[in-house]
């Protein structure tokens, strides 16, 4: 008895601190004069942002907060309209075709003022001076491929296509703008058509896995691969110009803000884009100190600045980890607070719901079952569901997190109580317990390892699915693992991935830990 | 005259799925007096034992304690002024031996100094040693010492009646008989109004003053041990008592 409530006493103080912590890592106080740069999950968005921040820093004074690599266009517009993020790199077509459903169709300056005027009339989001250069989508196949069939147009490969195997990137295959018009436009049909990793796609054409893929205009790695570009001939892909898109009340908080990002206004051509995505793509450099040659090549910023970054590449794992324990330290405290946070709002939620269905068995099968499916959810697929009410950032992967923590503790404590001992449960009940008693003073404790095993099983699986709530910007382990994917960068994910898992035995160990202790003493003896 | 201290008048128990359990039951239990419930399973003796703590409801009629109807009472009040022994104790895994004994004190209000002297004054009672014994936990226990833990937590709060459902089920022979000399002790020393459910018919002739033979629901026969031997009603009972008779041979009562 005196240890059990010791133990409950334990358990208590742990999950006060767990959501300290996670309050406390998961929404670092707002700071009055941030701004927040998103990005889209390729090396040229995330160039651009890293861009903006460094102007914005050194020409507007203003602190800035980076969340790159968001999952996509509609992670990014999302996460601008809730205000999650203020600022970020797209591009016009984009904003036409992708965001307003609108047809692919006029000149440059008419799709400009189109998204320009729909944008501020329905959003209050202003597209400020355009970057300079275009990129738009267009389709290479390798230089072999295209002599021997004497492919220069998009015309040409809808001729040869249904003896090509076609690998495109799992965003161009979904957009209008992408697969599904290209197809309707010129009749396409390829034997095979393969979504894959942006990434990954180069090396495939490289390699002649793929005949056929989606690339951009400043994408500096054609000329690596000997890749040719295919003629548009029927004028298909609408113009991308890139352009700096923002929030008006965050530009109207911060009247610098437009002026120092109009600095940028025309200062980028294609080429100049090609070579700087290179450093990028092949040299494997990082963004941080791309971005900086850029703007001291423009004379934007000054030279003055220490060049402190070096930009040696570390040669082993263990020091390229080394090399990264700051960040490594930082993201370890947003993972772990992300996933305490979840996993004590879903235990406050699920332990009080497991013992009102033990009360009511006949919702609880089918309860139960349907909170298994939660389990059944991708978990890509519900931070997406979330995007539109939640917006991006910590809140909705705690969301996301919390649903996925419900079903193991729920069922847990369901079935540790309606379990426990039933002789005891009986004997409670003829010497004069009130049901509150009985269930406060012999099945919670009876229940108590079953219940913290469920608490347990959450744990794991809240610390390993926090990994994908970089996804939606909400920062974490996760973050270098989903820019490695985007640039194809082992090292990186392995910073990301390997103190993951290792968090993940960390947490199980500690949450075995308070099992340990939650056990009444006379159970610890086996019969 | 004092009514009886348990009293059932023409109780029915018919479960949901139509299995009839107690089909018209009449009993009386003078106080003081040890009655025992003879039957095989499915007789209907637990169900009629767990009406007078209202750990089961009758169909139909109405049960008494004190000249009370159950039915009027709250049923947490109830129990707690009634003690249960169960077949293997049913001691709370998680609690000590006097953990489980204060339990009835406990839920009742006492002080701790008063219940802790309490428990321990049982413990000794039932031939346990409180300083040694008392400390440790159900598992850490023989099965004729959880089932000693068992009696005193019964007794504890010192109830007029005590219920036992067959209380002497799960142990080895020896065991039982010693468990059974010192219930007779107890009985004597106490003057407890005590109701035995068992199957064992030999049981009943040694511990209880009067015996209820109970068949498909209803009492064939009830009479003091040694009529039940001399004037055997029915078939049934004169098979079982040849039964006993033909395995362990002996006095009645």
């Amino acid at each position: 008895m005196i240890s059990l409530s010791k133990g409950r006493g334990g358990l208590l103080l742990a999950l006060s601190l767990a959501l300290g912590l996670g309050i406390a890592t998961a929404f670092p106080a707002a700071a009055a004069d941030r701004v927040v740069v998103g990005s889209k999950n390729f090396e040229e968005s995330r160039l651009l942002a890293e861009m903006f921040a460094q102007l914005l820093e050194s020409r507007a004074g203003l602190t800035v907060e980076r969340r790159l690599g968001l999952a996509g266009t509609q992670v990014c517009f999302e996460g601008l309209k809730s205000g999650a993020i203020d600022l970020y790199p797209e591009y016009t077509g984009t904003g036409l075709v992708t965001l307003l459903g609108e047809p692919p169709k006029g000149s440059p300056s008419e799709i400009l003022n189109r998204v320009r005027a729909t944008f501020l009339a329905r959003w209050d989001l202003w597209w400020l001076a355009p970057l300079g250069f275009e990129n738009s989508f267009e389709v290479a196949v390798p230089r072999e491929l295209a002599e021997r069939e004497h492919l220069s147009t998009l015309s040409d490969l809808a001729r040869v296509a249904p003896r090509l195997h076609a690998g495109f990137g799992y965003e161009f295959v979904g957009r209008q703008d992408g697969l599904l018009g290209l197809q309707s436009t010129y009749g396409l049909k390829f034997r095979q058509v393969q979504p894959m990793q942006q990434a990954i796609q180069y090396q495939a054409a490289g390699a002649r896995r793929i005949d056929a893929l989606d690339v951009y205009t400043t994408d500096g790695r054609l000329v690596l691969y000997n890749l040719k570009v295919l003629r548009d001939d029927k004028g298909f892909f609408p113009p991308y110009q890139a352009v700096p898109l923002a929030r008006g009340a965050t530009l109207r908080r911060f009247p610098k803000m437009a002026a120092a990002l109009s600095l940028l206004g025309g200062a980028l051509d294609e080429d100049r884009m090609r070579a700087l995505n290179l450093r990028l793509q092949e040299g494997h450099e990082s963004e941080v100190v791309v971005a900086r040659d850029a703007l001291r090549e423009l004379g934007l910023v000054g030279t003055s600045r220490a060049a402190a970054a070096p930009v040696a590449r570390a040669k082993s794992l263990p020091a390229y980890l080394w090399q990264e324990r700051q960040p490594l330290l930082r993201r370890t405290a947003e993972h772990l607070g992300l996933s305490a946070l979840a996993l004590v709002l879903g235990v406050l939620v699920a332990v009080p719901f497991g013992l009102w269905l033990e009360r009511h068995r006949r919702v609880a099968e089918p309860a139960i079952r349907a909170l298994g499916l939660t389990q059944t959810i991708p978990s890509l697929a519900l931070l997406a569901f979330m995007l539109p009410v939640l917006g991006v950032g910590a809140l909705p992967a705690i969301v996301a997190l919390f649903v996925y923590s419900l079903f193991p503790v729920v069922r847990n404590t369901f079935t540790g109580v309606r379990d426990a001992d039933p002789r005891a449960v009986e004997a409670a009940v003829a010497l004069g317990m009130t049901p509150g008693q009985v269930l406060r003073q012999v099945r919670l404790p009876l229940a108590a390892p079953v219940l913290m095993a469920g608490v347990r099983t959450a744990g794991v699986i809240t610390v390993g699915t926090a990994t994908l709530a970089a996804f939606i910007g909400a920062g974490g382990l996760g973050e270098p693992i989903v820019t490695g994917l985007q640039l194809a960068d082992t090292r990186m994910i392995l910073s990301g991935a390997i103190p993951a898992a290792v968090l993940a035995l960390l947490v199980d160990g500690a949450l075995a830990l308070i099992e340990k202790a939650v056990r009444p003493a006379g159970l610890e003896v086996s019969r | 005259m004092p009514p009886p201290a348990l009293e059932a008048v023409g109780v029915q128990k018919i479960y949901g799925d139509g299995t009839v359990a107690l089909a018209g039951v009449d009993l009386a239990v003078a106080a003081g007096e040890t009655l025992a419930l003879v039957g095989e399973s499915g007789s209907g003796k637990s169900t009629l034992l767990k009406l007078f703590n209202r750990m089961a409801e009758p169909s139909a009629g109405e049960v008494r304690v004190a000249g009370e109807p159950v039915a009027a009472a709250d049923p947490i009040a109830l129990r707690r002024r009634i003690g249960y022994v169960q077949q293997d104790g049913g001691l709370l895994p998680h609690w000590t031996a006097l953990a489980n004994v204060e339990l009835v004190p406990k839920l009742l209000g006492w002080e701790p100094a008063r219940r802790r002297e309490r428990a321990a004054e049982m413990l000794s009672l039932v031939g346990l040693d409180p300083a040694t014994q008392g400390g440790r936990y159900p598992v850490e226990l023989s099965g004729g010492q959880r089932q000693r833990v068992a009696f005193a937590r019964a007794l504890a709060a010192d109830p007029g009646v005590v219920l036992l459902d067959e209380p002497f089920g799960a142990l080895d022979a020896l065991t039982r008989l010693e468990l059974q000399r010192q219930f007779l002790e107890l009985k004597k020393r106490l003057g407890k109004t005590l109701v035995l459910v068992t199957h064992d018919l030999g049981e009943a002739f040694r511990l209880a003053d009067r015996i209820a033979v109970l068949r498909d629901g209803c009492i064939l026969q009830l009479a003091t041990p040694a009529e039940l031997a001399a004037h055997p009603e029915e078939g049934y009972v004169r098979a079982l008592l040849e039964l006993r008779e033909g395995i362990a041979p002996g006095g009645a009562a």
